[in-house]
């Protein structure tokens, strides 16, 4: 049902490749040329655009789009949609993604594949509802109850709007995960140039689905790898899902620490020892320096112009951006702060990724950060200034 | 890297005034005469009324922090947004631009912006006159090339009062200097 | 009748699944069957059947059926339906719930759901508390009557789920007690069978919870109470006009019958209008 991704149709209802639009948008385009073709969401600010946008788009290439009565209710449809074998998303911003968290864990732990974007903005609370923030990193790894895994992403442009959303829906099926887009108010309501994938460069990776008789078919058994195939509901495999602890069967077993902890292992190392191949991440060395940056989303174009400014100024200083925020890329980081004395994280939040990038390189290097909330992004000069006087200390919370 | 252009632009004024519109119109005519272009906004929780923002910046490369640092040129369509976004503001230098009848501001270029519109037949398109103004000073985009994105994000059916507009506004640039 | 009901199970029940966690004079089980009944009888292809469930006993019923099942959160069961029937309009899609999972903390997706129209079919089991978590006060849980958290009795009142489905746009309501089998069994079939946002109310016995509170501990003794307390709705036709203004019982049978457009099968109009 899902998979049957015509990217003509997709691109004939999305105008031209380039385009100068807003992020927002972008990840509703980003959606559809993932292969998305269920939507179901609640209006926030400042993520409503992305609804708005699929509102209009996905009845087009014969998709469903509905506004649910909450956000609880979005996502509950989008992991129900999920299990009929449609590609599934929904889009939020801070409050919502509270309201979502149990179900999260409900995708994590039935291992149901959906895309979730968070448009961050100022919290806690309704806070400023129109203004940008990374204040939900920290949500979006613990949001849930329980141990579990997941996949963020963090896209720091209008470009990458549109590719990590589509590439979401990928990992998400891959992994059978929820993933997260982690974008915010500035890069979603920001305009840029972006330039749609071309045909050659949109290959679905399809859901592994069971072909064998359905009287053989355990569910929840990995039989290739640590992830298990999944049946559509529909195609006779009769598969039980459910929240409970349950056996590879489906089945609850809620009285066996033995089926507990080697399910939630099961889920959690899926994820967790795939790190290397979800790592993405950006590396700007400069050699000689003993001051790095590490950012993400939207401060790491904070930390571009601070490095641009810096090195007019001769000050050597080396940056790395994180694309892939969850599972935390520890390897990728530790050896980009080997030759490091102090690394600086700009964040829009009081301190979050900052702590995760301190636990990471585990004393080798000072972690400082630019920590900045109330609305603006992060100007490049405070952190040129963190780099050349010191940043902000990092104390265990 | 000395030869990289990049020209940052402010403008402001009330919720309602087409600020932000006229920041994605540039953008995007911008985009299309190929240049690298981001424009923010920032506005209020309302969608009417109040102080709204948008910012834009064009270069010939692309661009890392979105925001503009120092402004080259600033627009101010209302008084509160002026006092607000340009007054005391940091990233305020190079040229500031006002609109005479609701903004007084020394020091500043004041141009008949709501007057012009007015003249071409309706004052909402105050924010298209001062874009083919704007445009005009900023010198980068031909104004063809920003007619056809003007035309292109207005309403159907406005097509030749924008265009009368943007005209005028380009009219406006070359026909004098304002009054200091 | 024992016959069928061994044909029913051998062909729909999920044996791993036996026995059931359900306790002596609970009538969960009874909804299983009289479902797996109306099933068969509209020869409906158990394949293309999603039995979807919050959290609560009634709730465990999808584990016991050999079919696709979705037992869900607490409340969103059928906000969970509504995504798998908007996503594949031709599955069949059946919520199983209770009193708390559909009025308490779902309560919010039951009256939208009713008002969206999407063809699913609720089966509310309504044993007026909580009966899982050990017996407390309900949204359903008659005036007076004394659950764990309202020891001094419930000083509440209590939602009519039926009148709650009817306000809020649903075209199909019926109410039954579980010791009525062929009506209820009846009213699951119209149910399933109607296009649009079907709700089935089943009151029926808690002894272990809702009983052991309100000396309806001895399952024949709750069971007797079902029937003297409820009337149907042909029976207060038959009342004077005085005596049907002064009842009090509980009116069961077929309280609501309308047609009205169904959302999915409008969406596909829409897209193929595009």
């Amino acid at each position: 049902m899902g998979d049957e991704f015509d990217y003509q149709r997709v691109m004939d209802i999305l105008g031209s490749r380039e385009q100068f639009t807003q992020g927002d948008v972008a990840c509703a385009y980003g959606a559809l040329l993932g292969g998305c073709t269920f939507f179901a969401g609640y209006p926030i600010t400042p993520a409503t655009e992305i609804a708005e946008s699929l509102a209009r788009l996905m009845p087009r290439i014969g998709g469903v789009c509905a506004q649910m009565e909450d956000e609880i209710a979005s996502i509950s449809a989008v992991i129900g949609a999920a299990w009929t074998g449609r590609r599934a998303m929904t889009a939020t911003s801070g409050p919502g993604f509270s309201l979502m968290q149990e179900n999260i864990g409900y995708a994590c732990m039935t291992e149901t594949p959906c895309v979730i974007i968070d448009v961050q903005r100022s919290g806690p609370s309704t806070g400023q509802p129109t203004e940008p923030a990374q204040g939900d990193m920290m949500q979006a790894r613990w949001g849930t109850h329980g141990d579990h895994a997941l996949i963020a992403l963090a896209p720091a442009s209008v470009q990458e709007c549109v590719d990590l959303t589509r590439l979401a829906f990928d990992l998400a099926e891959q992994y059978r995960t929820p993933v997260l887009v982690m974008t915010d108010g500035e890069v979603g309501h920001m305009r840029e140039k972006i330039a749609l994938p071309t045909a050659e460069q949109v290959t679905l990776r399809e859901r592994r689905r069971p072909t064998m008789p359905s009287d053989q078919f355990v569910p929840f058994r990995a039989v290739q790898g640590r992830v298990p195939e999944m049946a559509d509901f529909g195609t006779g495999y009769h598969t039980y899902v459910t929240g409970l602890t349950h056996d590879e069967r489906g089945l609850p077993a809620t009285d066996d620490a033995a089926v507990h902890t080697q399910l939630v292992a099961r889920l959690c190392g899926k994820i967790e020892d795939a790190v290397a191949e979800l790592t993405r991440v950006e590396i700007d060395n400069d050699e000689g320096a003993t001051v790095g940056l590490v950012s993400y989303g939207i401060s790491s174009r904070s930390a571009a112009g601070a490095v641009k400014l810096l090195r007019l100024q001769g000050v050597p200083v080396s940056h790395l951006r994180l694309v892939t925020v969850l599972p935390f890329p520890e390897q990728a980081v530790r050896e980009f702060a080997a030759p490091l004395e102090r690394i600086v994280v700009p964040e829009l939040n009081l301190g979050q990724i900052c702590h995760t990038v301190r636990e990471a390189v585990e004393g080798t290097a000072v972690v400082e950060k630019v920590a900045r909330i109330g609305g603006e992004i992060i100007q490049p000069a405070a952190i040129v200034r963190a780099v050349q006087e010191g940043g902000q200390p990092v104390r265990s919370g | 890297m000395s030869d990289r252009m990049q020209k940052e632009i402010k403008i402001c004024g009330f919720g309602g005034q087409g600020i932000i519109l006229a920041g994605v119109i540039l953008g995007e005519a911008a985009v299309k005469a190929g240049y690298w272009a981001v424009q923010t906004q920032s506005y209020g929780p309302e969608a009417r009324g109040g102080a709204a923002r948008s910012e834009v910046i064009i270069a010939s490369e692309p661009i890392d922090f979105p925001r503009v640092t120092v402004a080259d040129v600033t627009v101010a369509l209302s008084q509160p947004a002026y006092d607000r976004y340009v007054k005391d503001a940091a990233t305020t230098d190079g040229v500031v631009v006002i609109e005479r009848d609701l903004v007084e501001a020394p020091g500043s270029l004041a141009q008949p912006f709501v007057k012009t519109a007015e003249s071409v037949g309706n004052k909402i398109v105050t924010n298209i006159v001062m874009l083919g103004y704007l445009n005009g000073y900023l010198d980068l985009i031909t104004p063809e090339l920003l007619e056809a994105a003007v035309l292109a994000n207005v309403p159907a059916g406005t097509e030749d009062l924008n265009r009368q507009a943007v005209r005028a506004g380009r009219q406006l640039f070359t026909g004098g200097e304002g009054e200091q | 009748m024992f016959n069928k009901a061994e044909k029913i199970r051998e062909k729909y029940i999920r044996e791993e699944m036996w026995p059931s966690i359900f306790c002596t004079g609970c009538g969960i089980g009874n909804v299983l069957s009289y479902t797996m009944r109306a099933l068969d009888e509209l020869k409906l292809d158990i394949d293309r059947c999603v039995f979807c469930s919050g959290i609560g006993c009634s709730s465990r019923l999808p584990g016991y059926i050999e079919a696709d099942g979705l037992h869900t959160t607490h409340g969103r069961a059928i906000a969970f339906a509504t995504g798998v029937k908007l996503a594949a309009p031709d599955l069949n899609v059946v919520v199983f719930t209770g009193d708390g999972d559909l009025a308490g903390i779902g309560g919010n997706h039951f009256i939208h759901a009713a008002r969206r129209n999407a063809d699913l079919t609720v089966i509310c089991v309504n044993n007026f508390n909580y009966g899982m978590t050990g017996g407390q006060v309900s949204p359903t849980t008659p005036v007076a009557a004394v659950a764990t958290t309202a020891p001094y009795g419930n000083l509440e009142e209590p939602f009519d789920l039926c009148r709650l489905a009817i306000g809020a746009g649903a075209p199909y309501v019926a109410r039954w007690t579980v010791g009525y089998p062929y009506e209820t069994i009846e009213a699951i079939k119209n149910a399933l069978a109607k296009p649009g946002f079907a709700f089935v109310e089943l009151l029926m016995p808690c002894p272990t919870g809702y009983g052991k509170e309100n000396e309806q501990r001895e399952p024949a003794v709750a069971w007797q109470w079902y029937k003297e307390n409820t009337i149907t709705r042909g029976d207060l036709g038959r009342l004077d006009p005085e005596q049907r203004a002064a009842n009090r019982k509980i009116v069961v049978g077929t309280l609501w019958d309308v047609q009205k457009p169904e959302y999915t099968a409008r969406w596909a109009e829409f897209v193929q209008s595009l």
